[in-house]
């Protein structure tokens, strides 16, 4: 019943898998101190995310229908060996891009995002195209996420906080605003 | 590793390597069917009850039900449907006699996915029930939909020809009125959608009123909802 | 002396250890489940039950897995242990499974569960492992306690379903949306950080005292 611009953009906005589902916040508040570096990460998990999109498809159409209790052991096995592989392919392909992304994959594999991805594409009951729009509006949400606290923390540095707020506690009280802020993009779809 | 001084300081063999896993995953196998192929009798007997008691609640006056789907140009009663295959529940009385439909439907709603079931009687044209089975509408706000029985209760006897419109709390007129719900307008019009487009999608599909599918099946596992 | 030994394990997860208001770790399947404190509390029950059970098999086979295969042989017994778990709940309690949904299976995700896995219970004895994750696993639990507290309380009103105030009450609704549980964090870690800041002033002024004194 869902449609293609709904799932993207409710994987995107509505339900942003960092402020909304709590997904992905290890790296969400570890790396996202610098721009650039936030960007880049949120790339490679987008990519992850689409690699993932189609292991779940695989999975779900050829092996899980017949053994639905393997799902989850199936799910970390695939994806981790799978962007394995990619990675050594990038690196024998292109050392510029495994420069730029790839000493993020390993990181990402064991990021909960990656495994929620492909949990809630299953019990959403997505198929394949639906599955890669799903991935794309995620992680180009979790991009925008990641962007969007690293910029608010670029700034704050420059600004005279009291020392007891900042670290964890300050960026967690930054997320809370973000999310609020994300809330206002609840009923795009439904306020025909 | 420094602290730990027992493991052994010479490089284990492939073999090795590839045989703990192997025996890992043939024990993690073992237990994963084991404890599956224990509780999977009381989780679908627990779902089957949950949509028996739904089809119940939706439809009044039902006490058996049967799944129906629409195959070669025709509706049809099975045991079981098939994997992603559109389904109604056909609801019947006491004497195995059709009273109606209960309609699985699902669309967008505030927040995400709303998904209810209807109740819906062809000879009237009529809703006759609606039950909200999976919704993360706003707690307080959005979550009426389910929460406010007197939202609930405007479902009870519903006209659905032309289609069902929502109108501003206390200025429903007309028998395909819904009063909408004060703070939670964009949710309620979206239960209203949600069944407007079902109702529109089967309508070509369900058979005209009276020639519906008779009750199949020993009475001993009609209630069953298999 | 033992005794004392596998004690000190056990409360050092629960305060001053505490893997999450204290480490940080774990917080992704934790905060979307603390709206209400049942939830939280069977949230902490399930990964309590991964994470003892695959810490004490883990410390129980720590000398025969290989060093090179010892992270998939973690994630293999962890994963193990989830889906035992999901199973369960979803036969016993399908109520609480639906308002948990996708989280359950996450637990896998949890970086607290893998990460006691490789600190602690590949290198201790099983005795020691056990009564660590024990401990952890209850600072886990009353993390997501308090968060789920606090949550449920200002955002309905209630505790584990029980109405607290009358009527009058306006529930703080965003408490219970997204936004709340980072908020809560935050204040809490806050809080913590207080905490730490006014214990280290105090040792300071004692070892000042201390060294004016001799």
């Amino acid at each position: 019943m869902d449609n293609l611009p709904w799932i993207f953009v409710s994987a995107l906005l509505v339900n942003n898998f960092v402020l909304t589902y709590f997904l992905g916040l290890c790296p969400f508040l570890g790396v996202s101190n610098s721009l650039a570096t936030s960007a880049r990460l949120g790339l490679a998990t987008t990519f992850v995310m689409l690699v993932t999109a189609v292991c779940a498809w695989v999975l779900n159409t050829y092996v899980l229908i017949h053994a639905p209790y393997l799902r989850l052991i199936c799910f970390i096995v695939v994806i981790a060996s799978t962007v394995q592989f990619i990675e050594m392919l990038i690196k024998k392909l292109s050392p510029a891009l495994f420069r730029a992304m790839g000493i993020f994959l390993p990181l990402i594999t064991t990021n909960c995002a990656i495994l929620g991805l492909a949990i809630f594409a299953t019990n959403r009951g997505y198929g394949f195209v639906e599955g890669i729009v799903y991935a794309l509006g995620a992680g180009i949400g979790f991009t925008l996420a990641m962007v969007l606290l690293a910029g608010l923390r670029e700034e704050s540095e420059l600004s005279n906080i009291p020392k007891l707020i900042q670290g964890t506690a300050m960026n967690l009280i930054i997320a809370g605003v973000l999310s609020m802020a994300f809330m206002g993009f609840a009923g795009l779809f439904s306020s025909s | 590793m420094s602290t730990d001084t027992l493991k052994q300081p010479a490089a284990p063999s492939s073999l090795r390597l590839v045989m703990t896993l192997a025996i890992a995953g043939l024990v993690s196998g073992v237990a994963i069917i084991g404890i599956y192929e224990s509780t999977l009798p009381t989780i679908t007997a627990n779902k089957a009850r949950e949509l028996r008691e739904a089809v119940f609640k939706v439809l009044p006056g039902v006490s058996r039900m049967q799944a129906l789907v629409y195959r070669d140009g025709r509706i049809v009663a099975v045991p079981e449907p098939q994997k992603d295959e559109p389904v109604v529940y056909g609801g019947y009385d006491e004497q195995s006699d059709f009273v109606g439909y209960a309609m699985p439907a699902a669309g967008p709603g505030f927040q995400d996915t709303i998904a209810l079931l209807y109740g819906y009687l062809p000879g009237k044209k009529q809703v006759v029930g609606m039950e909200i089975l999976e919704s993360r509408e706003t707690p307080g706000l959005g979550d009426k939909i389910y929460k406010d029985a007197e939202f609930v209760a405007e479902f009870s006897a519903l006209s659905i020809e032309p289609e069902i419109v929502a109108v501003k709390k206390g200025t429903s007129t007309q028998p395909n009125h819904v009063d909408a719900i004060t703070g939670a307008t964009i949710s309620a019009k979206a239960v209203v959608r949600i069944i407007n487009e079902t109702h529109a999608a089967w309508a070509e599909q369900l058979p005209a009123p009276g020639s519906e599918p008779p009750l199949t099946g020993e009475p001993a596992d009609n209630g069953t909802g298999q | 002396m033992k005794k004392n030994e596998s004690y000190e394990e056990f409360v050092k997860g629960i305060w001053r250890d505490n893997p999450v208001f204290v480490q940080v770790l774990g917080m992704c399947p934790m905060l979307a489940v603390t709206n209400s404190a049942i939830n939280a509390i069977a949230m902490g029950m399930a990964s309590m039950f991964v994470l003892v059970g695959s810490s004490f098999l883990v410390s129980l086979f720590r000398h025969v897995i290989p060093k090179q295969v010892r992270i998939s042989c973690f994630i293999i017994i962890i994963a193990t242990f989830v889906t035992i778990a999901d199973y369960t709940l979803l036969a016993l309690v399908p109520a609480v499974h639906k308002e948990l949904g996708a989280f359950i299976p996450l637990i896998v995700a949890n970086c607290l569960i893998l990460g006691r896995q490789e600190a602690f219970a590949s290198r201790y004895p099983t005795r020691l492992a056990v009564m660590d994750a024990l401990g952890m696993a209850g600072g886990f639990m009353l993390a997501l306690f308090s968060l789920g507290a606090v949550r449920e309380i200002l955002g309905d009103g209630a505790l584990f379903g029980f109405r607290l105030f009358g009527e009058n009450f306006e529930p703080w609704i965003v408490m219970i949306l997204p936004p709340g549980g980072f908020l809560t964090l935050g204040v809490i870690l806050l809080f913590f950080n207080w905490f730490k800041y006014k214990k280290d002033e105090f040792l300071a002024d004692v070892a000042e005292a201390e060294r004016s004194g001799s």
